[in-house]
């Protein structure tokens, strides 16, 4: 079992959770992410790692409620434990000296970009962060993206807070004002990273996105979370998570993510009901 | 000499129409009237040849004896000393070509039923004795224990080698990646085949012999090897399978519907989506299924997918029957519950809709030409043949390979093109010191035994090795 020692209401959906994984912690890079599973009865469903701490042993993950598996998972509290967490899975995002680097993060996706903003900043790279929430209630981490980069830059879709409009109009700009950029990670809905990478390809800088396919194991075993990129078939959970977004079939990842909501609507229907009775 | 009995006492098993809707096993096993009159046809024969046919030298006339003799704890006693997990080699090694095939009976086609007889044994033992009263190591060798070893992986392979090492008094180790112990044996084998309950008993038996088992531990990501044997692991076994599903790399392959069996059974298996939304991981639920390949990988699929509620379920092979390579007795109780054969067949290109869901399945019609490295006669394309089967869900069970973690994050592995690890096959040593490696990591995708097989081989060199 594997407790959680911090819980942190981000926003109203999206929870953080600081569990004690002492082995993880003491693995953990900056892009990977670990698997994790309630209980007897539950999935296993791979969440990115937002933090983690070797001397204490500790490991935080953010996640939004989307479902059954993440509702059930937002109503434990600190001291509460889970049946298995899993990791570090996945390659660790590449972090070298580029030069001048643009992290963009929508929505949920602030919390792994964090660390890779953070790793990058270390390596030596000029980071300018863009953050993006539908609306002001939905930012999180602003302060965290603050300290972590050369220059931040806040969005919302309806203007509640910092900028208004979404995400690719700063990423385009600042492609356009002549700044050499020399690479963008881009890290949030499939459809936001598909748009940053859109906005990007003209100018030939390259893109990294970070893909979430439905995984089952994460080791590479079943071949769920298989992506296409460059025509080639990966496996996202060995392969990636991280891909050059240029060469992603977006489509296909997208519908793919599709392959369960008749029963993923199911089991949350079930849930909610057994739930409120 | 008594007259020879060639009567083999049939298994009971589940009609095929009922077993076709529920996930309990299809066999139910000898009574112990049926055992005993089972165990009584063998002729207790000097040669012994069943004994040279199991790959984990299992006294076998020895138990079977017991068994006529009325002395079960005498037969699980005999039986354990050479195999920690009689329960699950009873249901699904293949007999027919290992012990019974050496069986002096076999000549006369009646051979002794002696997987069949091994079941019920440890079946007997769980029910009468339970795993826990399983006897602890004496530690035969009277050395302290102490020396670390790490296994790697908890399927077949290293569950024995982990017993063997622990019997002989070293302090085991098993990192095992997924949430429970066991393998191919919890995510591969369905349910109605090798119940899990009886997987967990000898898991059980095998960490009652002093094992320690670390599950969630994905070797190469948290520790590597290198580490574990700078951490005072004295020497390492290898036992991680073959998990990487194969691919045909044909047009459509990843339209939502096709599975590689691997995601299929995991799911299925491993994560009880047949109880889905009881227990949370789901599954698709074809009307029209197609299994991609012959093997038992496909027969297990597409029986999981006939007791799941497919209308109608198919399994698509390239060669003819003869050639297919599962087991007899699965083809048969596949045949029995409905599955179709479609033979002669090989898939050319998937067919999908605009939401990406798959619709059919072009296919070639094969026929056999002269035979390929493997022997069997090569399956050539028809030119023109095409024709389209409507399916709205495929498995692949077109095989797998060894995942390449452990190799690419070890140095000083030497794996061959197929990614197989090579280790010596008389001892499991492979080229870096202190590392051995057997089971499928080792040959491919093969069967539980020859995997024991390999894990015994190694245990008893590593013992060697650390002066025992």
């Amino acid at each position: 079992m594997y407790k959680i020692l911090a819980k942190k209401d981000l926003v109203p959906q999206i929870h953080l959770f600081r569990m004690a994984a002492p082995a993880v912690a003491k693995k953990a890079r900056a892009g990977q992410f670990v698997v994790v599973r309630i209980d007897e009865k539950g999935e296993r469903i791979p969440l990115t790692v937002a933090d983690w701490n070797e001397k204490e042993g500790t490991v935080t993950i953010v996640f939004m409620e989307v479902g059954a598996t993440t509702a059930r998972l937002a109503l434990l509290k600190e001291g509460d434990a889970i049946a298995d967490f899993v990791g570090p899975l996945g390659l660790p995002a590449e972090i070298e000296k580029f030069g001048t680097v643009v992290c963009v993060a929508g929505g949920v996706g602030a919390a792994p970009v964090a660390p890779i903003a953070r790793e990058l900043k270390k390596a030596g790279n000029k980071v300018i962060s863009i953050l993006g929430a539908r609306t002001k209630e939905l930012l999180f981490w602003e302060d965290v993206l603050k300290s972590t980069s050369d220059k931040l830059i806040v969005t919302t879709d309806d203007g509640s807070y910092g900028r208004k409009g979404v995400v690719t109009v700063p990423l385009k700009e600042l492609l356009e004002n002549g700044e050499k950029i020399d690479r963008v990670v881009a890290i949030g809905p499939v459809v936001m990273m598909k748009f940053c990478s859109l906005t990007t390809l003209p100018f030939g800088v390259k893109t990294i996105v970070s893909l979430n396919p439905i995984m089952v194991d994460g080791t590479g075993m079943c071949g769920c979370c298989r992506v296409a990129v460059g025509g080639e078939t990966k496996f996202a959970c060995v392969d990636g998570p991280d891909f050059d977004g240029h060469k992603v079939d977006w489509d296909l990842l997208a519908a793919r993510q599709r392959i369960y909501l008749g029963e993923e609507k199911c089991a949350y229907e079930e849930w909610q009901k057994s739930h409120s009775a | 000499m008594a007259k020879l009995n060639l009567n083999r006492v049939a298994m009971p098993r589940q009609a095929p129409k009922k077993r076709a809707k529920n996930f309990n096993e299809v066999a139910l096993g000898y009574s112990l009237v049926q055992a005993k009159e089972e165990a009584g046809r063998c002729i207790q024969c000097p040669k012994r040849n069943c004994v040279e046919g199991c790959p984990v030298g299992v006294d076998i006339p020895d138990f079977i004896r017991a068994i006529r003799e009325g002395d079960m704890p005498e037969a699980v006693r005999v039986l354990k000393s050479k195999n920690a997990l009689p329960g699950i080699c009873g249901r699904v090694c293949p007999q027919e070509s290992q012990c019974e095939a050496t069986c002096s009976l076999a000549k006369k086609e009646a051979p002794i039923a002696i997987g069949r007889l091994e079941r019920f044994v440890a079946d007997w033992e769980r029910a009468n004795m339970g795993a826990a009263k399983s006897p602890k190591s004496s530690n035969p060798t009277g050395k302290p224990p102490g020396k670390k070893i790490a296994v790697v992986g908890s399927g077949p392979a290293g569950l024995t080698a982990a017993a063997d090492l622990s019997k002989l008094g070293y302090s085991v180790t098993i990192f095992e990646a997924l949430h429970v112990a066991g393998g191919v044996l919890m995510y591969g084998i369905p349910e109605f085949r090798l119940p899990k309950a009886i997987v967990q008993a000898e898991v059980d038996y095998v960490a009652s012999l002093g094992v320690k088992i670390e599950l969630d531990s994905v070797v190469g990501k948290l520790a590597t090897i290198d580490e574990l044997l700078a951490d005072g692991y004295q020497a390492v076994f290898l036992g991680t399978g073959a998990g990487l599903p194969m691919f045909m790399n044909i047009e459509g392959e990843n339209l939502n519907g096709i599975y590689s069996a691997n995601e299929f059974l995991t799911r299925v298996n491993l994560m009880k989506a047949y109880l889905f939304p009881d227990y949370d991981t789901p599954v698709k639920i074809g009307k029209r299924v197609a299994v991609i390949g012959g093997g038992n990988v496909a027969m297990d699929s597409a029986r999981c997918a006939l007791r799941l509620g497919a209308d109608k379920v198919y399994i698509v092979y390239r060669r003819s029957e003869v050639e297919l390579p599962a087991r007899r007795e699965e083809v048969e109780n596949a045949q029995e519950e409905g599955i179709e054969f479609r033979l002669l067949t090989n898939p050319k290109k998937f067919l999908g809709n605009e939401q990406n869901w798959v619709v059919g399945m072009e296919c070639y019609e094969m026929e056999l030409g002269e035979p390929d490295d493997s022997g069997r006669r090569r399956p050539v394309v028809k030119e023109g043949s095409e024709f389209v089967i409507d399916v709205d869900e495929v498995i692949v069970a077109l095989g797998t390979r060894p995942n390449p973690l452990i190799a690419s994050t070890t140095e000083g592995l030497k794996t061959t093109k197929h990614g197989t690890v090579v280790a010596d096959e008389a001892t499991g040593k492979t080229v870096k010191d202190k590392v051995w490696a057997g089971g499928d990591i080792v040959t491919g995708a093969a069967t539980v035994i020859s995997a024991m097989g390999a894990g015994k081989v190694a245990a008893a060199d590593i013992n060697k090795f650390l002066g025992g």
